[in-house]
């Protein structure tokens, strides 16, 4: 079991308040994603819930227990660090034994336990090996492995894949998202990668300056943003948003429209007038960055090739379905 | 980087430091083994006649030797010892946040700025000094008699007063290995579950093995020529109780006048320098290996 709750949790650096109050529910078994901007607080929210940060108010419950004034190692979690922090000194072998040793679980026991982990992780090879003798990719499986070994709660990851190039980032995401699926384990994954929050999550925490913006699956995010720093800040290349006169038509203080919903017409009639300062030919995808007047710089996104090169006239025309409309605090408006 | 150009150049300007490197060790070092051949006393100067190996035989025989061998292994050990076992954990409080750090940090490095001559006349005459010195006066406090510690403890009050003067670069460079030492290894060990105390003999202390190999190399250097503090505080008695080889070479030299013997025992202590430098780094030097 590993069902996670925050209540009204807040921490404060001195007079810098981190988190203004948190509220969480975090299904057993589920994979979530915190995501935001540097110093958001992702990080020092995970902190929290790992123990090795105390909580300034609130409660952090793990199934239904508060564990506010439980040390770390008691509340049956355990972490994946963003530099991996293995035990230089220690083998493969001594990294993944040291935290059922400090248990006191039987030597075989330790040994059947470890041997496991390795073979899940394609591991078994580098048992004796020592963390300085493997590669990027080996040392992080070397600090998955430290954690599930323990077969914990929940595994709490801070950031683990930005230190990997990124063909092999994109490889230990779907090998994290499938020993997750594979463990049913609860996981809560810090990220700053918009895309490895899309793809590896079943919810998304979206934070913004220490507070939840919007807590959804990655398709409700996208699709029904709670306001503007969501709808900004999910989706690649950004939204566009739009104020003035097309908002005021809608009856918003701000319309967004994602890049992949403006429809791309050259010369066209009707929709949004710009001209073509920039393309970036994807092959696949187009993407252009065409100068609306008034309207300022939009992203449109084509899929395929439309020829279009710098200067030529374009006309956009937004998706009627897919515009979000957003009033004056920049809170969403759904009709 | 390095072309032909390049590295003619280098070594055209690095030839004079180098050379006046040698001649600077060259001349003494062949001077020495030239006496060390010679009866040559300074109280019966023009009298030089080659005896040759005669010095070393006079010099490893008199049993002055093996006496101040073995006063000058005591007290490298224990000086080493002593610095090292009270260096981990003053080193692990100094890296402790409490109020007036940098003053308490400053305190415990003080003693290293102080010259040997001086601290060994301190610890002389105002601490261990049997009627005025500060330990008499607490003995008397409890009613116990005084210590007379150059005479009860010649060696002893040596070696602790040269542990007192190397205690702080001790602490030192563990305290900076120490801060090297990463956060998030020990938030790892406390995620694992590991008490304080564990977290010490399987993260902290194996981190600090490697800072521990250069404190004994670089101690050991200095800890085999104590000279100072025994020829201010005992002046290597009483007999031979605190004369160590560097202070046996000093009285063969200045006390008996005779050079000779002095300039073989010199290159004596030179050998058996690098007997015992051979041996530290085979034992400890495996940790200086990345």
């Amino acid at each position: 079991m590993g069902q996670i709750t925050l209540q009204g949790v807040q921490k404060s650096f001195g007079p810098v308040h981190i988190i203004k109050g948190a509220d969480l529910d975090i299904a057993d078994g589920s994979f979530v994603v915190f995501v935001g901007p540097s110093g958001c607080g992702k990080t020092t929210l995970l902190r929290l819930i790992a123990g090795l940060e105390d909580v300034t108010g609130g409660a952090i419950l793990i199934d239904g227990r508060n564990v506010v004034d439980v040390p770390p190692a008691k509340r049956g979690l355990s972490m994946v660090f963003q530099s991996y922090a293995l035990y230089p000194h220690m083998s493969v072998r001594g990294n993944i034994a040291f935290g059922l040793k400090m248990a006191g679980i039987a030597k075989d026991e330790i040994n059947r336990k470890v041997e496991a982990a390795a073979a899940t992780l394609n591991l078994t090879p580098y048992l004796d090996r020592k963390p300085r003798e493997l590669s990027g990719g080996q040392r992080q499986r070397v600090a998955i492995g430290r954690a599930i070994v323990r077969e914990p709660k929940a595994f709490l990851f801070d950031e683990p894949l930005s230190n990997l190039d990124a063909a092999l980032r994109v490889q230990m995401r779907l090998e994290v998202t499938r020993l997750q699926k594979q463990l049913a384990t609860t996981a809560i994954y810090v990220t700053h990668d918009q895309v490895e929050a899309m793809t590896m999550a079943d919810k998304i925490v979206v934070l913004n300056a220490g507070k939840i913006e919007q807590y959804g699956s990655p398709l409700e995010l996208y699709e029904k943003p709670a306001n503007l720093f969501v709808a900004g800040f999910i989706g690649s290349p950004k939204m566009n948003f739009v104020t003035g006169e097309p908002a005021k038509q809608q009856g918003a203080a701000t319309v967004g429209v994602r890049p992949e919903h403006l429809k791309v017409e050259r010369n066209g009639q009707g929709g949004w007038p710009g001209t073509v300062s920039v393309a970036e030919h994807l092959g696949s995808d187009t993407f252009l960055y065409v100068d609306a007047g008034p309207l300022g710089m939009l992203t449109a996104r084509y899929v395929g090739e439309l020829g279009l090169s710098p200067g030529d006239k374009v006309s956009l025309i937004p998706d009627p379905a897919r515009i979000h409309r957003f009033d004056d605090s920049g809170k969403s408006i759904h009709a | 980087m390095a072309t032909q150009q390049t590295q003619l150049l280098a070594r055209t300007l690095l030839t004079p430091a180098v050379a006046l490197l040698f001649i600077w060790m060259i001349v003494p070092l062949a001077l020495t083994i030239y006496f060390a051949t010679l009866h040559y006393n300074l109280l019966d100067p023009g009298s030089e006649t080659f005896v040759g190996l005669e010095n070393f035989r006079y010099f490893l025989t008199d049993p002055a030797f093996l006496a101040s061998l073995q006063n000058t292994l005591v007290l490298v050990g224990s000086v080493l010892a002593i610095t090292i076992l009270l260096g981990v954990p003053l080193a692990l409080l100094l890296d402790q946040q409490v109020v007036g750090l940098s003053i308490v940090r400053l305190m415990v490095i003080a003693p290293f700025f102080v010259m040997p001559t001086v601290s060994a006349l301190v610890w002389k005459n105002l601490l261990m000094h049997p009627v005025s010195g500060l330990f008499a006066w607490i003995a008397h406090l409890f009613g116990l008699p005084a210590i007379d510690w150059f005479n009860d403890a010649p060696l002893f009050s040596v070696i602790l007063i040269v542990a007192w003067q190397w205690l702080p670069f001790a602490t030192l460079i563990l305290l900076t290995a120490l801060q090297s030492l990463d956060e998030e290894q020990k938030e790892a060990a406390e995620m694992d579950g590991a008490s304080a105390v564990s977290t010490f003999i399987y993260i902290t202390l194996p981190h600090l093995a490697r800072p521990i190999t250069v404190v004994i190399l670089i101690e050991t250097i200095f800890l085999l020529t104590v000279f100072a503090e025994i020829f201010v505080t005992t002046g290597g008695g009483p007999g031979l109780q605190t004369t160590n080889i560097a202070f046996l070479i000093y009285s063969q030299a200045l006390i008996q006048y005779d050079v000779g013997s002095a300039s073989a025992g010199g290159l004596v202590a030179v050998v058996l320098a690098n007997i015992v430098a051979f041996f530290l780094v085979r034992i400890v030097g495996r940790n200086l290996e990345a």
